[in-house]
């Protein structure tokens, strides 16, 4: 066991490393294509900026992953989030950045709440439970926009912090990666989460509340998707009923992309962290590499595919691994 | 325990119906809600159009003394509005939908319908499957006439037949559909008037050379696609135009976060452009955006929401975009719900040469139905309307 392990069982030991790997190979030849301009620093700057709504978005839905469930209501709880916060500035004139994305997390961990007790408590299905959510939230940012948009002069100040340019939006994401990181890999909070979705029984039978797990894991889902609102109005200086409509599933690939598991219980917040930037420099790269716009989203498609079958083949040839290993 | 996990599941499964129902219908009635209200507002929005236009320029709604109108010019007015008569706009919650909405229900007052018989039914969201749901509840609900944004050129065909079939007149504004399938379309401006008006426009804006790229929608997107394809034309046809080169044509999809992607990798990948023209107002909003944090040479023109672009617009190098263009949405609502009452009335068949009044539209002066180049009728509302810093204040306000 001590023994001094291969390259090749660096690589194919850990899924985390095998998806650098494959970051890296893409990165190589995204810069042959695009002439040597994709790594610059304007340009992963904007990678991060661009994206950061699915990344911060990503780390919650690790969490709620873990627990073997999903989150598709989070576009709908940022769009409601983002158009009041919109909505205020432009109708009622209030404009402290930072009390807005206070009021953004609150409104945010309100919906999430809601999330985790429904179904911990009503012991309904994670993905039907938010699927509601996810119609009651969007039609909510409807009424709540009555027709209109801020956006532009109405939400200039706040605009200040998303702007390109600004640091606000990296330091958000790097502040949400560094507390989830040690919240999952020290703290007994997370390892309940990983106990939760590895098995529910076990969980409960060795004296966790997995009730209680599974509405603050919603309840932190709410809070980032919350906070996405507020990020998504400040960066892109709008706020509209329909913004990231449909982008759920982006989050979603971003953590599998990264090695979360559907069934629970196996994910990190690395691996999550490196799938949201594989993402974000696919959305990123296929524009610059000088390819027709209309077959952009089959590539994105095609590429997401390929590189979570590698990642699974990765992780049996782990387990088996780890399975004769035990058998010696 | 199998029986247990089968009830929970058919629970789970029913309540998801219940809560899916209660989702939708919480959206829907939403929506209905706010067109209801809205209309309150947008007679104080309009009101406010009345009195801009009479600084800005002479777009107006039509307030009222509509009759005296159609009398004192020769060609027919439009006729008395008993019917019912429905818009389906593309989509729900955006201020220019909205807009074309209210003109369309003033007009509609104006004539003296009542409340209900106006029907204004936005989809549940932007794309052609919704609207065929709304056409078909419509036809069912027995109205007069449909006139319809398309979100798509030919997925509303099978819907739209079955409505002439029931007897309902169709006509299309914004964006159009197949000829046959409607009786005529409103079109905001010609074709080939904002291609030439977005030419003029880069050609003036670069001083006469150098590289553009356009930022559109979605590739599917008809009237978009019409607007590029003549600005090609244009393009190709006059040598005044042969010193531009147009590097790329980007779709942003109409999402504030692709369009932003897209902008970006137009400056990276072609460092000597000069001009962006986009033609959508979520593309504009987002690339005038992109080019004014980054402070970039790169200026922009194209077709955006003046209320959304009042930041952006200035001649001075801190703007990004030195003028822009649009047409006024209330008045094109307003030119359909005329066409519409003229088409129930018999007034118009839908046939190229037919005339008619519609209101104040026009300067009171008729409409005459021409033919576009693809042989198909259509009523153009006008020239499309210039916003550069000496007006975009005003307009802001009003859309």
């Amino acid at each position: 066991m001590n023994q001094k392990k291969s390259l090749w069982k660096i690589i194919t030991g850990s899924r985390e490393v095998s998806l650098l790997l494959i970051l890296i190979v893409m990165l190589i030849i995204v810069q042959i294509l695009s002439r040597g301009t994709f790594l610059t620093p304007t340009n992963i700057g904007q990678i991060f900026r661009n994206n950061a709504l699915t990344m911060l978005m990503a780390l919650g839905m690790l969490g709620v992953m873990l627990t073997a469930g999903i989150d598709i209501s989070i576009t709908s709880t940022l769009a409601f989030t983002g158009m009041i916060i919109g909505m205020l500035q432009k109708r009622a004139g209030f404009t402290n950045t930072f009390a807005l994305f206070l009021l953004a997390a609150l409104i945010g961990i309100a919906c999430g709440f809601l999330n985790g007790l429904i179904i911990s408590k009503g012991h309904l299905a994670p993905i039907i439970c938010t699927m509601g959510f996810m119609y009651i939230w969007r039609g909510l940012a409807y009424v709540v926009s009555n027709n209109q948009w801020a956006s532009g002069a109405d939400v200039a100040k706040f605009a200040e912090f998303g702007k390109d340019g600004s640091v606000g939006p990296y330091i958000i994401l790097i502040v949400a990666y560094v507390v989830f990181f040690i919240i999952m890999k020290w703290t007994t909070f997370g390892r309940r989460i990983y106990a939760v979705g590895s098995n529910a029984d076990a969980a409960r039978v060795s004296g966790i509340n997995v009730d209680r797990v599974l509405i603050e894991v919603y309840t932190i889902m709410g809070l980032l998707a919350g906070l996405a609102g507020a990020l998504s109005v400040s960066i892109y200086a709008s706020a509209q009923p329909n913004m990231q409509y449909g982008k759920e599933m982006d989050v979603i690939a971003a953590c599998v992309i990264g090695g979360t598991s559907m069934n629970g219980g196996r994910g990190s917040v690395i691996g999550t962290f490196l799938g949201a930037l594989f993402y974000a420099v696919l959305a990123k790269a296929l524009p610059l590499v000088g390819l027709d716009s209309i077959w952009q989203n089959l590539i994105k498609g095609v590429v997401v595919l390929a590189v979570v079958l590698i990642n699974v083949l990765t992780q049996r040839t782990m387990d088996r691994a780890a399975l004769e290993r035990r058998e010696m | 325990m199998k029986k247990q996990v089968v009830s929970v599941l058919l629970t789970a499964a029913m309540t998801a119906g219940m809560l899916a129902g209660c989702g939708s219908s919480t959206a829907s009635t939403s929506k209905s809600a706010s067109a209801g209200s809205s209309s309150s507002s947008s007679t104080a929005a309009s009101s406010s159009a009345a009195s801009t236009s009479t600084a800005a320029s002479s777009n107006s709604v039509a307030s009222g003394s509509t009759e005296a109108v159609a009398s004192t010019s020769g060609a027919a007015g439009v006729g008395e509005a008993t019917g019912k008569y429905a818009l389906v706009p593309k989509s729900a919650g955006n201020p220019f939908n909205e807009r074309e909405a209210s003109g369309f229900q003033d007009a509609l007052k104006a004539l003296g319908c009542s409340d209900d018989q106006i029907i204004v039914s936005y989809p549940d969201n932007p794309t052609a499957d919704s609207q065929i749901t709304v056409i078909q509840s419509l036809i069912s609900q027995g109205v007069s006439s449909i006139a319809v944004a398309a979100n798509d050129a030919s997925a509303l065909d099978a819907a739209l037949k079955q409505a002439s079939d029931a007897g309902i007149k169709v006509c299309t504004l914004d964006s159009d559909v197949d000829a046959d399938y409607r009786s005529v379309f409103c079109n905001q401006a010609g074709v080939k008037e904002i291609a030439q008006a977005l030419m003029d426009a880069v050609y003036d804006i670069s001083g006469g050379s150098g590289e553009y790229a356009i930022l559109s929608a979605t590739s599917q997107a008809t009237n978009q696609n019409a607007w590029i394809a003549a600005m090609k034309e244009i393009a190709e046809s006059d040598s005044k135009y042969a010193d531009l080169k147009l590097d790329e044509i980007a779709y942003g999809d109409d999402e504030a976060q692709k369009s932003t992607d897209q902008t970006q990798a137009l400056l990276t990948k072609y460092p000597d452009l000069k001009v962006i023209c986009s033609p959508t107002t979520v593309g504009i909003a987002a690339a005038a955006k992109v080019l004014q944090d980054q402070k970039s040479s790169v200026k922009l023109t194209g077709l955006g929401l003046p209320s959304e672009m009042k930041e952006y617009i200035g001649d001075d190098d801190s703007h990004s975009c030195p003028y822009m263009f649009l047409w006024n949405p209330i008045d094109l609502g307003a030119l359909a719900a005329y066409t519409s009452v003229a088409l129930v009335n018999g007034t118009i068949t839908g046939a190229v040469g037919d005339t008619f009044t519609a209101g104040d539209l026009n300067d009171g002066n008729p409409y005459t139905i021409t033919e576009n180049s693809d042989k198909a009728s259509e009523i153009i509302l006008g020239q499309p309307f210039k916003f550069d810093p000496s007006n975009i204040e005003e307009w802001a306000e009003v859309y």
